[in-house]
């Protein structure tokens, strides 16, 4: 299948402040410090990460709402920062669903007026009306719903509010921030069924960022691990879960609470959850995991490691997996 | 087990008094803790969980809610009527509770160290010297594992993570020797990884100290790892209550049923539905048994009747009609 985002050694940092009383050194934040890989056409390419990892900083950087330190990202071949402003073409094609609908909608205005306004800039030639009550349709809303304001709807239905918006440009690519996580379980199957009826119906490709790992088992085809700015494993579902490689995988799969016998069993059961998320100002040296790490090694604290590629599509970035 | 509990709340109704009317938060709830037992209280956003905790306590914002009905007896004393000097002795000392969010439940601008020392004072009636409130607070923040314990007292909420924040929080609902601790989300606002650490943690602490707990959350995984009984709440009623094991083999209750069919499996095999509608308005709420607008199997007698809690194996119990005729007595 065909590569629709590539991202090539993307860094976003940011300066937060200065430190340093003669010599005045700014202190930087590496959200992002350098990542890789592509997502295909089609696919749910799912990224897990802790608070801090930097997926969200990934999906804004992709948005456009931060141009990147360095590094590129593409979309089918065009660069999506060639231009000082990004074309209104090529803004149409990514589109975000946010995690809190409750503050990614206008409380003042009405369902109707939120739809209309992506509508009327992307496709100024159709009739706004009649498009609105269709994105409603798409996401199972009556028609009722224009009129209402956000504050009366429930969180599951803001969120298909936001969903109807994020498609109202007809674009290829959707990036789900944390899509259910504001939202109660019983909620979040029907959102998350939604999600995946309209990507086989519109044939879209999802970038669906989420911290919950069983969650992502359901939904993705392809799985990348982040933590403190870089991906540390990237593999197909089926195989990610089955034959977890890096010890940090490992040990977020081994913390995950589960309801049964047989999820018990798929976890790593020798991996301990241990340590503390180090603050992304001050990354440790050489791998940023090796603090946490059982399984680390003196070569850790100094070298960063390289990402090795395992098996056909499986690639780990670990001092366990030399090159060879 | 002791045969008397250490908590048994009894038809406990909870109103709140607002602008538009009155929120019938709580409609009639019981609920046992035996000594040494721990509880699971399982339910969605808005379903009262905290608000139980919150009247056991005392700590509701009275108004706008009030209590029109029900007990809630500690040690064979209702808290509901006790004199407020006697109900200080209690918090603290009887009970004492974990919030979700350890960054709220912290004053950001006192130390650890004052926040604690004001516990442990008041942890006792006896006058206490300077060595022994300070051993009294470095024992448990030994306890909860917190590096370099003396460094933490001068450490002020803002420095340290949340983990670490969360530690504090639970060092200082042990610090009077609690007969029954709450611990209400205690690893909610926390990543994984470091979640999976707090939960162990309080697993480990409530061993040695032959604690009581009850652990409010939303997670049913949390609930299998941690408990012994189970109670499964539904707007502000509750609707099941069994053993953990036995709950999670064999849910009974269509909403208990529906909450774990919903959540997402590391096996994979997709993601129910879920369950259609949403929690009921508690200004108007339905008629009978309040989930039966969102139950696959409603029948006539859910809309008028508030269903009985029906015993249907030994430990096992749940409130709803299509299991009246199970019945059997234990």
């Amino acid at each position: 299948m065909a590569d629709i985002l590539t991202f090539n050694d993307l860094k976003k940092h940011f300066v937060i402040g200065q430190e340093g009383f003669l010599r005045r050194e700014p202190i930087t934040v590496k959200a992002v410090d350098g990542i890789s890989f592509a997502v295909q056409e089609g696919e749910t390419f799912g990224l897990v990460g802790e608070s801090g990892s930097g997926k969200s900083t990934v999906a804004y950087t992709t948005i456009g709402m931060y141009r990147p330190t360095t590094g590129t990202i593409r979309f089918r071949d065009k660069d999506l920062f060639a231009d000082k402003k990004r074309p209104l073409a090529l803004r149409k094609q990514i589109q975000i669903v946010f995690q809190d609908p409750g503050s990614s909608l206008n409380p003042r205005r009405t369902v109707a007026q939120i739809l209309a306004l992506p509508l009327r800039l992307h496709r100024p030639q159709e009739n706004v009306l009649q498009q609105t009550a269709q994105l409603l349709d798409m996401v199972e809303l009556t028609l009722e719903y224009m009129h209402k304001y956000p504050q009366t709807l429930s969180g599951g239905e803001k969120q298909m509010v936001a969903i109807a918006r994020a498609l109202a440009t007809e674009p290829s690519f959707v990036i789900l921030d944390e899509p259910t996580s504001a939202l109660d379980v019983s909620i979040q199957g029907k959102i998350i069924n939604l999600i995946m009826r309209l990507q086989r119906e519109f044939n879209l490709t999802y970038l669906f960022i989420t911290h919950d790992l069983s969650l992502m088992r359901n939904v993705a085809s392809r799985v990348a691990i982040m933590y403190l700015g870089k991906i540390c494993e990237i593999a197909d579902a089926v195989e990610f879960f089955r034959t977890p490689y890096h010890p940090y995988t490992q040990m977020l799969l081994a913390s995950i609470p589960v309801l049964s016998e047989e999820e018990e069993a798929l976890k790593p059961r020798k991996t301990v959850s241990r340590g503390e998320i180090p603050s992304p100002v001050n990354i440790p040296s050489g791998c940023s995991f090796h603090l946490r790490c059982p399984r680390h090694m003196d070569i850790c604290s100094v070298v960063d490691p390289v990402m090795v590629e395992v098996e056909a599509g499986h690639s780990v970035r670990c001092h366990l997996f030399p090159p060879s | 087990m002791d045969d008397a509990p250490l908590l048994e709340i009894k038809d406990l109704h909870v109103h709140f008094h607002v602008y538009g009317g009155i929120l019938r938060v709580l409609d009639g709830v019981s609920f046992v803790v035996h000594r040494g037992e721990k509880v699971g209280l399982v339910g969605e956003t808005g379903c009262g969980k905290t608000t139980t905790m919150k009247a056991t306590l005392r700590v509701l914002p009275m108004p706008p809610a009030r209590i029109p009905g029900g007990q809630i007896l500690f040690q064979g004393q209702d808290l509901l009527k006790m004199r407020d000097d006697r109900l200080r002795r209690v918090r603290g000392r009887g009970i004492s509770m974990i919030f979700q969010d350890p960054t709220a439940a912290l004053n950001p601008v006192f130390t650890i160290g004052q926040q604690i020392r004001a516990v442990v004072r008041h942890s006792t009636e006896k006058r206490l010297s300077r060595s022994q409130i300070h051993d009294r607070m470095i024992q448990p923040i030994r306890e909860v594992a917190l590096p370099d314990p003396e460094r933490m007292l001068g450490s002020y909420p803002i420095q340290l993570s949340g983990g670490m924040r969360q530690r504090v929080c639970i060092a200082m609902a042990l610090v009077a020797d609690p007969k029954l601790l709450i611990a209400d989300e205690p690893g909610t606002s926390l990543d994984v990884t470091i979640q999976d650490q707090i939960l162990r943690l309080l697993g480990r602490l409530v061993e040695e100290k032959d604690l009581s707990v009850i652990l409010i959350t939303h997670t049913l995984g949390i609930v299998r790892q941690l408990t012994d009984r189970v109670y499964v709440m539904y707007a502000g009623t509750m609707v099941e209550v069994a053993g953990t094991e036995e709950l999670f083999r064999n849910p009974l209750h269509p909403y208990t049923h529906g909450l774990m069919e919903a959540v997402p499996r590391l096996t994979g095999g997709g993601v129910s539905d879920g369950i259609p509608g949403r929690i009921p308005n508690y200004l108007h709420p339905p008629p009978g048994c309040r989930f039966h607008p969102r139950c696959p199997h409603v029948m006539d007698v859910c809309r008028q009747e508030k269903p009985g809690f029906y015993r249907v194996s030994g430990d096992h119990e749940v409130a709803c009609f299509l299991y009246r005729d199970k019945e059997r007595s234990a």
